[in-house]
C-alpha cells in the first residue's frame, strides 16, 4: 500500500486554519535569528573574554542557556508547533480541534514560556539543569500550554476525515506525549516559598544525574529528532512531489526509535558515578539506536527516487535531501561517541559541541528551513518564493558555515582530549590545564566564524520572506523543471 | 501480523497514544528506579555532610552564574584525571547536591576537589579579574560579586526545603541557620558550634573585605568546601563497591 497524501484536491473543501500558523512561521524565523546571534556572541565571547564585559547579565554563564533555549525551544519549538498544526489539519481533513481560540492560546502561551525562560536566565533565575533550566513558575506555566497542545493536536486527529493516521502524525504525536512526560518528571521540585523563584530539584547527586540526562537526552531524541523526522516525512515527500518510499520501514523504524531512545541517557554519564551497570546498558541501547536511526534517513533519502533532478533545480529540495545526511551522520556520529571508551576521550570537549551542532545546524535547521521556503508562500496565497537563487545563497552559505564550525570543533575536542591525558617521558602529565585552552583559541574563532556564515544565511532568508510575503516576484531565470514520472512507490 | 495490527491501530488515535506512552515509559523505569532501590548505588564512606548555610548560599550563585556550563565536578576514574585533580569522584559525594553540579563540559578545569587547594585571596582576585592571574584564562569576569551583599533573610527556608526532600539538616542547624551563616563569614566570631555542626567548614573572612558580608564571600566559602569532606585515607576499596 502506498502512502499518499490526500490533502491536493481538498484544499477548498475544509477550511483549514491558516491565521494560526501564519504566526508561528513568523515566530520561528525571529527566534531563529535571536538564536543563531546570542549563539555568535557567545562563540566570541569564549575567543576573546573581553567581551563578557564584566557584566553579570552578559557573562557567557548567563546567556548560554538564553542561546540554548532560543535555538532549541523557541526556534525549534515554534518550527514544531507550527508544522505538526499545519500538517494534522491537512493529514487528517480536519481545521484544528478548538478553533482558532485554542490555537492562538498555544501561540501566545508558548511565546510568553519563552520570554520568562529567557528573562529568567539573564536574572540568573536557573534551575541548572542543562535545557530544562527555567524555574518552576515557568516549568508550570509551559506544562499548561503543552497540554492545551496536546489537546489540540489529537482532538484535531480524532476528528479528522481520513481513515488512517499519516505517518508525521505518529512522530508529532510521540513528541508531543513524550516531552510532556519528560518535562514534568525532570522538573519536579519544591520552591523555597510560594512567592520567590527559587526550587530545589526533587531529586540529589547520582539519581537526579540520570533523571536530568533521561531528560536530556530526550529532549535530542524526541524534541530535535522524532518530531524534526515528522516534518520531514510531510515536507519531504510534498516538495519532491514524491511518496514515502516504504510504509512498512516507516513502521518499524518509529516504533524502535521512540523504544530505544528512552534508554540512551546514561552514555552522558560514562565513567562518572553513576553504577556502572547502568552505563552500559545506556551504551548497548545507543548503539542499537543507530538502525531505526539510519532506518528513517534510508527512508527519507529514497524517496527522491525518480526524483534526483530535483536536487539540482530545486534549492529548497536541497534543504531537506542535505537535512536528511546530516541526520544520518550526526546518528552515526552518536552511537560512537556513545560508546564508552570513545566517549573517555569525547566527553567534557568541544567534540561534544561539535556534534550537536552538526544535528542542530545540519538537521533540525536545515529540514526546518526547508518546510518554511515550503510553507511561506502557501499561507499568504503568493505564486511562489520571491526568489530561489536566493534560497541556494542562503543554502550555500549556511553549509559552508556548518563545515567551518563541525570541522574546527572535531579538531578541537579531539586535541584537547589528547593533550589532557597525555603524559611525557618522563610520567609527568605534559600540559597544564591552561595550554589546553590557550591550543583552542583558533578553533573557537574558526567556530565563531562560522556561526556568522550561518546567520547571515537565515539573514538572507528573512529578506526572502520578506520581499514573498510583501508579494514581489524577483525577475529571475526560472530554474528548469525536471520531468518526472509520478508513480506510487509500490 | 504486526503489520496489520498495525494497520488498525493507526486507525484509533487514542491506542495508538497509549501505546506511544508505554513504548516511552519502559526504558526510564528500568534505568533509574533501580538507583533509588539498590542501596550500594551510593558509597559507604564518612564525611559527606549537608552544605552550611553559607555555602548553601555560595552554591546557589555557582548555580546562578552558570558555572556549570564551563566546569565539571565529576572527576572520573582515570589516571591523568585522578592526578590532574585528585582522587575520582564518589556518588556519595554529591549525595546531598540538589540539583547535582557534574556539569557536562570542561572549557574550564574540573572543580571537584578545588576547595582547599587556593587560597581565598586567590580564589576572590581570580573571581574578580581572572586574567590578573591566569593571563591566558578565557573565564569571565565577576567583579560584581565582591560589590553586591549577600541576601540572607531566608537561609532557614532553604534549609527546611532541603529538609523536606531528604538532606538531613537539623532543627538544631535550622534553627541556627541564620547565626551560622554570619559566623562562618567573619574571623572574630565565635565558630565552635557552627565547625561542630558543618565539620571541615572554611571559616573567615573570604573576600578580604571584613566590612560586608557579599555574594564573594558565599562563593568562596562553597568553593573551598568542594571535595573535602571524604576523608580518602579511611576508605577501602569495599566500600566504594556499587
Amino acid at each position: 500500500m502506498a502512502m499518499t497524501l490526500e490533502d491536493q484536491n481538498t484544499v477548498q473543501s475544509t477550511p483549514y486554519d491558516e491565521e494560526i500558523i501564519r504566526l508561528f512561521v513568523i515566530a520561528t524565523t525571529f527566534w531563529g535569528v535571536i538564536g543563531f546571534t546570542i549563539g555568535v556572541f557567545i562563540a566570541f565571547q569564549l575567543a576573546y573574554p573581553a567581551l563578557n564585559f564584566d557584566l553579570p547579565w552578559l557573562n557567557f554563564g548567563r546567556l548560554r542557556p538564553v542561546h540554548t533555549s532560543a535555538v532549541v525551544f523557541a526556534f525549534g519549538g515554534n518550527a514544531l508547533i507550527g508544522t505538526s498544526l499545519y500538517v494534522v489539519q491537512r493529514t487528517c481533513r480536519a481545521s484544528l480541534f478548538g478553533g482558532p481560540h485554542l490555537g492562538t492560546f498555544v501561540f501566545w502561551g508558548y511565546q510568553a514560556f519563552i520570554v520568562l525562560a529567557a528573562s529568567g536566565y539573564v536574572l540568573g533565575l536557573t534551575q541548572s539543569r542543562e535545557y530544562a533550566e527555567p524555574e518552576w513558575y515557568v516549568d508550570l506555566w509551559l506544562a499548561i500550554v503543552w497540554v492545551t497542545y496536546l489537546v489540540v493536536f489529537l482532538g484535531t486527529i480524532l476528528k479528522r476525515k481520513e481513515p488512517h493516521i499519516y505517518v508525521s502524525n505518529w512522530y508529532y504525536l510521540a513528541f508531543i506525549i513524550t516531552i510532556a512526560m519528560l518535562h514534568i518528571v525532570n522538573n519536579l521540585a519544591l520552591p523555597v516559598s510560594f512567592f520567590g523563584t527559587k526550587s530545589y530539584s526533587l531529586f540529589g547527586g547520582t539519581r537526579d544525574a540520570l533523571t536530568q540526562w533521561w531528560y536530556g537526552h530526550n529532549a535530542v531524541g524526541f524534541f530535535l529528532t522524532a518530531g524534526f523526522l515528522a516534518m520531514m516525512y510531510y515536507f519531504l515527500p510534498k516538495q519532491a512531489d514524491r511518496p514515502i518510499w516504504s510504509y512498512r520501514l516507516s513502521i518499524i523504524n518509529f516504533w524502535a526509535l521512540i523504544f530505544l531512545y528512552i534508554w540512551a541517557g546514561p552514555h552522558h554519564l560514562h565513567y562518572t558515578a553513576l553504577p556502572e551497570w547502568t552505563q552500559v546498558l545506556g551504551m548497548t541501547f545507543t548503539v542499537m539506536l543507530w538502525m531505526p536511526s539510519w532506518g528513517s534517513a534510508v527512508n527519507g533519502v529514497m524517496t527522491m527516487s525518480g526524483a534526483w533532478g530535483k536536487l539540482r533545480t530545486d534549492p529548497v529540495v536541497r534543504f531537506l535531501v542535505v537535512s536528511v545526511a546530516f541526520y544520518g551522520m550526526s546518528t552515526l556520529e552518536g552511537p560512537l561517541m556513545g560508546v564508552r571508551q570513545v566517549n573517555a576521550l569525547s566527553h567534557y570537549t568541544d567534540w561534544t559541541v561539535g556534534h550537536v551542532h552538526s544535528g542542530a545546524l545540519g538537521w533540525v535547521a536545515f529540514v526546518s528551513f526547508g518546510a518554511l521556503y515550503y510553507l511561506v508562500p502557501r499561507l499568504w496565497h503568493r505564486e511562489r518564493l520571491y526568489s530561489l537563487h536566493l534560497v541556494e545563497l542562503h543554502f550555500w552559505i549556511a553549509s559552508i558555515g556548518i563545515v567551518l564550525y563541525i570541522t574546527a570543533m572535531w579538531v578541537a575536542g579531539i586535541m584537547q582530549g589528547l593533550m589532557w591525558r597525555s603524559y611525557d617521558s618522563l610520567g609527568f602529565l605534559q600540559y597544564t590545564f591552561i595550554e589546553t585552552v590557550v591550543a583552542m583559541h583558533p578553533f573557537y574563532v574558526i567556530r565563531a566564524l562560522g556561526g556568522v556564515l550561518f546567520l547571515s544565511g537565515a539573514l538572507v532568508m528573512v529578506y526572502n520572506f520578506w520581499r514573498t510575503i510583501r508579494g514581489d516576484v524577483r525577475e529571475e531565470e526560472t530554474l528548469p523543471v525536471p520531468q518526472t514520472a509520478s508513480m506510487p512507490a509500490e | 501480523m504486526f503489520y496489520r495490527f498495525h494497520q488498525k491501530a493507526e486507525t484509533r488515535a487514542l491506542l495508538f497514544s497509549v501505546m506511544i506512552l508505554v513504548t516511552v515509559s519502559i526504558g526510564g523505569l528500568v534505568e533509574i528506579v533501580p538507583l533509588f532501590t539498590i542501596e550500594t548505588t551510593i558509597e559507604r564512606v564518612e564525611g559527606v555532610r549537608p552544605y552550611s548555610p553559607l555555602e548553601l548560599a555560595g552554591r546557589n550563585i555557582y548555580i546562578r552564574e552558570g558555572c556549570y556550563n564551563c566546569h565539571s565536578q565529576m572527576i572520573r576514574p582515570f589516571r591523568d584525571e585522578v592526578e590532574r585533580y585528585g582522587p575520582y569522584s564518589l556518588a556519595a559525594e554529591s549525595m546531598y547536591d540538589h540539583p547535582f553540579q557534574w556539569g557536562s563540559k570542561r572549557t574550564g578545569p574540573d572543580l571537584a576537589r578545588v576547595g582547599g587547594r587556593y587560597s581565598n585571596v586567590w580564589q576572590t582576585a581570580h573571581l574578580i579579574n581572572p586574567r590578573s592571574l591566569v593571563p591566558e584564562s578565557i573565564m569571565p569576569g565577576y567583579p560584581f560579586l565582591a560589590e553586591q551583599n549577600l541576601s540572607f533573610n531566608d537561609v532557614a527556608d532553604h534549609l527546611r526545603t532541603n529538609r523536606a526532600i531528604g538532606v538531613p539538616y537539623t532543627d538544631e542547624m535550622i534553627e541556627n541557620a541564620r547565626a551560622d551563616l554570619l559566623a562562618q563569614a567573619s574571623p572574630e566570631a565565635d565558630y565552635e558550634d557552627l565547625v561542630a555542626r558543618y565539620p571541615k567548614a572554611a571559616v573567615g573572612d573570604f573576600d578580604g573585605n571584613p566590612r560586608a558580608l557579599t555574594e564573594m564571600d558565599a562563593l568562596v566559602a562553597y568553593l573551598q568546601i568542594l571535595g573535602r569532606m571524604v576523608d580518602f585515607d579511611k576508605v577501602t576499596p569495599d566500600d566504594l563497591k556499587q
